[in-house]
């Protein structure tokens, strides 16, 4: 199995995570129901992680780090999205919607 | 005790502690302004007349103190004050005139709410006036010169509720400011040729022959065009009739005996630098005697009391102006002795005109008449100065007057000689016309007038008392303050002229006085017998000549037309250039303002962009670290 994945160039790896990753953005950027855009913010998250873990072993200097980081960026994006839902709580409480475009306070 | 000169720069400062602790305390000081201003004067004058007795006992040098003030261009610049003759004399009148004033005004002004107001204006005048005269150099003489008409825009506008005033205090400013670009001119050139300010060094290049005769001749000119414009000569005399919108005492003290004298002091002070140029001095004459005839014969037919006094005023400058442009030494001795019995005794009659206004609340003198029954001290103080302003023997009037006849005679002036004569004339008729119509007849007033209070009368007593005895300090067979005057000066001093001169112009005036007395006292001769006759002559003497429509028309009219193109170009060019820049920077704003949408998803789209254009760019560049 991973004799087989290492055959795998390191281009499809990214490849994978470029897709991964502007699908994440388009889906933030578009999406109007609050709950999609974390989603979509965790698969651009989730492409950083390949990208990590593809430069772990095919990068320059292979090595463990890579698979380290992105252990950190799990459970970093796992706080994140505890905080995020729990605002979305918050909001939704306070003003009935979790309609993204409603929420303009920043205009003024 | 040392000399009193020493102390003389402390002269203006009294009155300018008055005012700065006048403006200090501002309108809570109520009456008490008046009596600082009052205290203040007094010390001025005490001072004063001490330096002048003891200058008139010594007869010393010039006393001169200058302090560095600064440098400019390898030039020492010295401020500073000197005692001359001249202006030990002007000093004296000066704080008299404006002392009697301020107590005057306590009366005069009794009862207006802005009365502290009025006596900060005062006292600043006070200060600057005092300041001009004690001036060494032109410089300095400019600084005061230029708060002198300051103070005079404030005073004249005073009321400045009234339109009238207000267009009074403007005229007043800007035309006299016209003959003081002559000035400034003239002490520019002057600096530039001699590099200095101070009179002493510019007469000694005078002298030496560092200035060539076109030189010494334009700056004369030019500083006569200052003294134009302040003394009201033709033709910037047009403001001088209109300042009479201020405060009687105002008109007094400023327009009649000190500030308008200014101009016949600054000739008389750089009298060196005129002597050595005879055109200058010729235009110094003929302008001075033009006036003097001018103004007389507009003053015959005005209806307003101090109108006519203004006019009066004019022509007696005009006078002055001619005793120092004709006749020399003489001259000069004569004109600043005609400048000293003027300051009295048409002080007196424009504080006694304040004092029948007060009684009559009117100016036109024939609302007035049958005055004298109920004014009997104001009637005989007005008596008194038209006497001396005729020129009747043995008031002040005529001492001085005669001197200035007799210098211009002796100096074989004879045009200007019998111009000075018929202004005589005319002066002794409208004089008496005034007196005649306001004092004698049967009232045209609904209301009794009531004598003004001891505050009023009191300073009119002791200007009366100088107007009659002043004369006698310079009379033909003895002039002690001419000899004095000129004391160091080179020239000669007495003059032989026959005795019909004397009799001829006292004729003269009392004709005057007759003829005011046939037409409107005993009225055998009706009023209307010339103007009737000659209607175009009465109407043009009446409207002024049409002056000040020939200034309407000629510079006003279209100089505004030019302030409103300007002004179109301001709005329309200048501006339209400022807004069509605001509008764009306004738009571009609005632009950026509709991004500001609180859209978070828009302001990421915003960010992607940018950051995709920033790696394109950047791949295309080739790379930042190339």
């Amino acid at each position: 199995m991973s004799e087989a994945l290492s055959q795998v160039p390191l281009t499809s790896y990214l490849l994978v995570g470029l897709i991964l990753f502007s699908v994440g953005l388009y889906g933030a950027l578009t999406k109007r129901n609050a709950v999609i855009v974390l989603l979509s913010i965790e698969l651009m998250l989730n492409a950083v992680n390949i990208n990590l873990v593809a430069f772990a072993k095919h990068g320059l200097y292979p090595g463990i780090t890579g698979q380290i980081f992105s252990l950190f960026t799990i459970t970093i994006a796992a706080a994140e999205v505890a905080v995020g839902v729990a605002i979305l709580m918050a909001l939704y409480r306070n003003r009935g919607t979790v309609q993204v475009d409603k929420m303009d306070l920043m205009k003024r | 005790m040392d000399q009193m000169v020493e102390n003389a720069w402390l002269i203006p400062l009294f009155p300018l502690a008055a005012f700065v602790i006048m403006v200090a305390f501002g309108r809570q000081l109520k009456t008490t302004a008046a009596y600082i201003g009052i205290l203040a004067t007094l010390a001025s004058f005490v001072l004063a007349l001490f330096t002048f007795l003891e200058r008139f006992q010594e007869g010393a040098e010039t006393f001169y103190q200058p302090v560095h003030w600064f440098s400019i261009a390898g030039f020492d610049v010295t401020m500073g004050y000197e005692v001359t003759q001249l202006n030990a004399l002007m000093l004296v009148i000066v704080s008299l005139v404006s002392m009697l004033v301020h107590i005057y005004s306590l009366g005069y002004m009794h009862g207006d709410d802005r009365l502290p107001v009025f006596y900060q204006y005062l006292a600043l005048f006070t200060f600057s006036m005092l300041g001009l005269v004690i001036s060494p150099n032109l410089l300095q003489l400019y600084i005061f010169w230029e708060l002198v008409g300051v103070c005079s825009f404030l005073l004249v506008g005073f009321y400045f509720y009234k339109p009238e005033a207000r267009a009074a205090a403007k005229k007043a400013f800007i035309v006299t400011r016209i003959g003081d670009v002559g000035l400034f001119i003239a002490i520019i050139l002057l600096f530039w040729w001699t590099g200095s300010f101070v009179y002493n060094d510019i007469f000694n290049a005078v002298e030496n022959g560092v200035l060539e005769p076109w030189q010494i001749t334009l700056a004369a000119i030019l500083i006569f065009i200052g003294a134009v414009g302040k003394s009201g000569q033709f033709p910037l005399h047009t403001w001088l009739p209109d300042a009479m919108e201020g405060p009687t005492p105002v008109s007094a003290l400023i327009h009649a005996a000190t500030m308008v004298a200014a101009g016949v002091y600054l000739v008389a002070a750089t009298f060196d630098l005129f002597a050595a140029s005879p055109t200058a001095l010729n235009v110094v004459a003929y302008i001075g005697g033009f006036t003097a005839i001018f103004a007389a014969s507009i003053g015959l037919t005005q209806r307003d009391i101090k109108r006519v006094l203004a006019y009066s005023t004019v022509s007696q400058l005009g006078y002055m102006m001619l005793a120092l442009g004709a006749a020399g030494l003489i001259g000069y001795a004569a004109g600043i002795f005609h400048l000293m019995t003027h300051a009295f005794f048409k002080a007196l009659l424009f504080l006694a005109a304040g004092s029948v206004i007060h009684a009559a609340h009117t100016q036109n003198i024939f609302e007035m008449g049958g005055m004298w029954k109920n004014m009997k001290v104001t009637g005989w103080l007005f008596l008194i100065g038209c006497l001396a302003i005729a020129g009747i023997p043995p008031f002040s009037g005529f001492w001085s007057k005669e001197e200035i006849l007799l210098s211009v005679y002796h100096a074989g002036r004879m045009d200007l000689f019998w111009i000075a004569v018929l202004a005589a004339f005319f002066t002794a008729f409208y004089m008496f016309r005034l007196f005649f119509v306001t004092f004698t007849g049967e009232s045209n007033l609904n209301h009794k007038p009531e004598e003004s209070p001891v505050v009023m009368t009191l300073p009119m007593i002791v200007l009366g008392v100088l107007a009659v005895v002043a004369g006698f300090i310079n009379t033909p067979w003895n002039p002690v303050l001419g000899e004095w005057l000129t004391y160091g000066m080179e020239g000669e001093l007495h003059v032989e002229a026959p005795a019909w001169i004397s009799v001829v112009t006292v004729l003269f005036s009392l004709a005057g006085i007759g003829l005011a007395w046939m037409m409107y006292n005993k009225k055998s001769l009706s009023r209307d017998w010339l103007s009737g006759r000659v209607p175009a002559l009465y109407q043009l003497s009446y409207n002024k000549y049409y002056i000040d429509e020939l200034y309407d028309t000629v510079f006003v009219r279209p100089l505004r037309g030019i302030g409103i193109i300007v002004n179109w170009i301001d709005d329309y060019v200048v501006d339209g250039a400022v807004r069509l820049t605001g509008r764009i920077t306004d738009s571009v704003a609005g632009l950026g303002a509709r991004m500001q949408n609180g859209q978070i998803q828009t302001y990421g789209l915003v960010t992607v962009v940018g950051l995709v254009l920033l790696i394109v760019g950047l791949t295309v560049a080739g790379g930042y670290y190339k």
